[in-house]
């Protein structure tokens, strides 16, 4: 067990350094193909004339005079031992983790990053516990009676909730809890400031996001469970004497449910980042919304944080789907 | 009609002791293409210690008829009648949850493929456990003690060890023995074993038949042992039923059908089993066509489209009318009941069988 967890965690590290070359390729060697200065992308603006002495200090502090290895290791390093960054007025002295300094919204992205990444996770979480405890339950149903109302109504309200996006379902949603009912606020509160003030204003954006998950869940629930419901140990089950319920839940789900654990693991991980349309729906200030404004602002230093952050969560997000596979498939070799 | 046949006969003192009677049992399926006859107008009954055997090919409606007896057809689209009558209850009108006390506990199932048949994210002792843990009042450790003493008694080594193993870590043979193991930790009075040595190599089959018959003579069971093999029931069985085409088409005591076997069927059947105590003079003689559709079953006798023998009867009463299940003539002791459904007139099927069939055995 130990063996396997170290192995999948340096397997883990590989993808990372993997990652981290080609964000790091895509980030700090395309800005040299345009004609503007490199400078620019990092600093919001040119502040010295082209070929100033100034200008080229500012180009040797970024390193983009360097070999390009040289400027990878300065780059990875730098974010380890901490980097000094200007935009040839202010200098800042970033420390671990170094992710660099936006000038144009003068904060440090770490600082940015801590601050967005609660929002994301916050929505994330939640919309994963509402749409897996969903989609199993509609799944599940649909599975125990093919062919009945329930069935149809539950895969019809499934195939319904797929095809509408969340630009409808958000704004929908908002629409009558919010401004007709006057139910919820919509601000974004901490949850260690006001457990209730947050319950209260991710519960509309939960459910948004819940919707379409849940729909794919519910028709991937159904389908392993009928599967597993014919099989000859589900049978064996019942000749023992075990009520359905058991023989259900105990034998059928723990099977049908074990293919699953895999694909929610790719989904949340993918999804911590890229909430984007629900964030901007409701406003919330996540990892989503802060990449859609950087990109928007040609804002690279959080644009490349961003990327990093959200593909650490989906390699974690992977070394953990495995690592659980472990424990509840016993057929996966340690 | 066989709606309205009497039970078959039988002698006194065996109708009172059978442990299980199945009366004109009928398990028929509406699917889309019509209605599946799996089982259409069964009857046999077995006493404690006696070990039935149902023969037949794939098709035959030996595993509906065995998963009938235990109710698994209970809350699927099957309609089941008749009536299978255990120790006074009705198995076919009990409810599902009256059955639930039966199964496992009364009743128990030996499966096919012990690899499909077991769960395969439980630990084998955990699985066996369970069964015992339904119908019994106990703590975990006592089930967990009693399965490992249970282990043992079917022949694997290191019983305690292997608890906590998963079904792949099993050979097959170990596999068949903890699925045995399972059947048996209630002490069930009617055990069925569906094709329990079908997966099973040659070597592994012999052992696992012996562990039948030895647990069976502890317990006193009664012992239902589907197989497509007669040499498997001449081995083993006390009883044996022929089925073709979801019905009985011969059935009687062993020694009586394997002596004096007489419908074409049970013919074919002996004839194509390989035979290693003879010298092989011919070659073994397949049963020509394959088994009848059990939606559009064929009219008169269900054996007809590849019968040989239905020229030896007058007019074409085999195409026409269904035959009954009628005693023979030819029994060696009065008290062995040995049915057959056959319209061949019974001096020329004894005369068939002396001088045509025989010396090709």
């Amino acid at each position: 067990m130990f063996r396997f967890i170290v192995g999948r965690l340096l397997g883990a590290v590989v993808v990372l350094f993997f990652v981290s070359v080609v964000t790091f390729l895509i980030f700090q060697i395309a800005p040299l193909l345009s004609h503007t200065s490199p400078v620019y992308f990092y600093t919001g603006k040119v502040p010295f004339a082209a070929g100033s002495p100034a200008l080229k200090a500012l180009i040797h502090q970024y390193g983009f005079d360097l070999p390009v290895p040289v400027q990878y290791w300065q780059y990875v390093s730098g974010i380890f031992t901490g980097r000094t960054i200007s935009d040839g007025t202010t200098v800042i002295h970033c420390t671990f983790p170094c992710l660099g300094y936006s000038f144009r919204q003068n904060e440090l992205v770490s600082s940015l990053l801590t601050e967005a990444a609660p929002v994301s996770i916050s929505l994330c979480v939640g919309a994963a516990v509402l749409w897996l405890v969903g989609g199993v339950l509609v799944g599940t149903v649909s599975a125990l009676r093919p062919g009945s109302i329930v069935d149809r109504a539950g895969m019809g309200l499934s195939l319904g909730a797929v095809s509408l996006p969340i630009f409808f379902t958000g704004p929908l949603l908002l629409l009558v809890f919010e401004y007709q009912l006057g139910w919820i606020n919509e601000n974004y509160v901490p949850i260690t400031q006001d457990p209730l003030g947050w319950l209260g204003s991710m519960i509309l954006p939960w459910f948004a996001l819940a919707f379409l998950f849940a729909a794919l869940y519910a028709r991937l629930t159904r389908s392993n469970m009928l599967e597993t419901l014919g099989e000859d140990y589900m049978r064996t089950a019942r000749a023992k004497g075990l009520d359905r319920r058991t023989v259900i839940v105990k034998h059928g789900l723990r099977a049908a449910l074990t293919p699953i654990v895999t694909i929610f693991g790719i989904d949340f991980g993918t999804l911590i980042g890229s909430t984007v349309i629900t964030e901007t729906v409701f406003n919330l200030r996540g990892l989503g919304y802060l990449s859609i404004t950087a990109i928007s602002q040609q804002d690279l230093p959080i644009i490349l944080g961003v990327t990093l952050v959200a593909a650490v969560a989906l390699v974690v997000a992977n070394v953990l789907v495995d690592i659980t596979y472990a424990f509840i498939d016993p057929r996966v070799a340690l | 009609m066989t709606d309205t046949q009497a039970p078959p006969v039988r002698t006194p003192e065996s109708n009172d002791e059978a442990l299980l009677r199945v009366e004109d049992l009928r398990v028929h399926f509406p699917t889309g293409d019509g209605l599946v006859k799996s089982v259409d107008g069964l009857s046999f009954s077995l006493r404690r210690g006696e070990i039935l055997g149902i023969v037949g090919e794939s098709g035959s409606g030996k595993s509906v008829t065995s998963q009938a007896i235990l109710g698994l057809h209970k809350g699927s689209k099957a309609r089941v009648s008749g009536s299978i009558w255990f120790e006074g209850t009705d198995l076919v009108a009990a409810s599902e949850h009256e059955m639930r006390a039966f199964r496992g506990d009364q009743m128990a199932m030996i499966f096919q493929d012990p690899l499909s048949a077991m769960h395969p994210f439980f630990k084998i002792g955990d699985q066996i456990a369970e069964a015992y843990l339904v119908h019994n009042k106990v703590s975990k450790r006592d089930a967990r003690q009693r399965t490992i003493e249970m282990l043992q008694k079917v022949g694997i080594p290191n019983a305690a060890g292997r608890y906590d193993d998963y079904p792949h870590q099993l050979s097959g043979g170990m596999r068949q023995r903890a699925m045995i193991a399972m059947a048996l930790i209630c002490r069930p009075k009617l055990l069925i074993a569906d094709e329990p040595t079908t997966a099973l190599d040659v070597t592994v089959q012999a052992q696992i038949l012996e562990l039948i018959k030895d647990l069976r003579d502890e317990l006193d069971s009664a012992v239902i042992l589907i197989t497509h093999d007669l040499g498997v029931v001449a081995e083993t069985c006390d009883q044996v039923v022929v089925m073709y085409g979801g019905q009985a088409v011969e059935q009687g005591s062993v020694a009586e059908l394997f002596a004096q076997p007489e419908m074409p069927y049970t013919w074919g059947l002996l004839a194509s089993m390989p035979r290693m105590d003879r010298v092989r003079s011919t070659r073994l003689m397949p049963i020509p066509g394959s088994p009848p559709s059990l939606i559009n079953v064929p009219n008169g006798c269900v054996f007809n489209p590849r019968c040989r023998f239905s020229d030896r009867v007058p007019g074409r009463k085999c195409f026409t009318e269904h035959p009954e299940l009628s005693p023979t003539t030819g029994s060696a002791s009065p008290l062995a009941v040995h049915e057959v459904r056959c319209h061949i007139p019974a001096e020329e099927r004894q005369q068939i069988l002396l001088t045509e069939i025989r010396p090709t055995l």
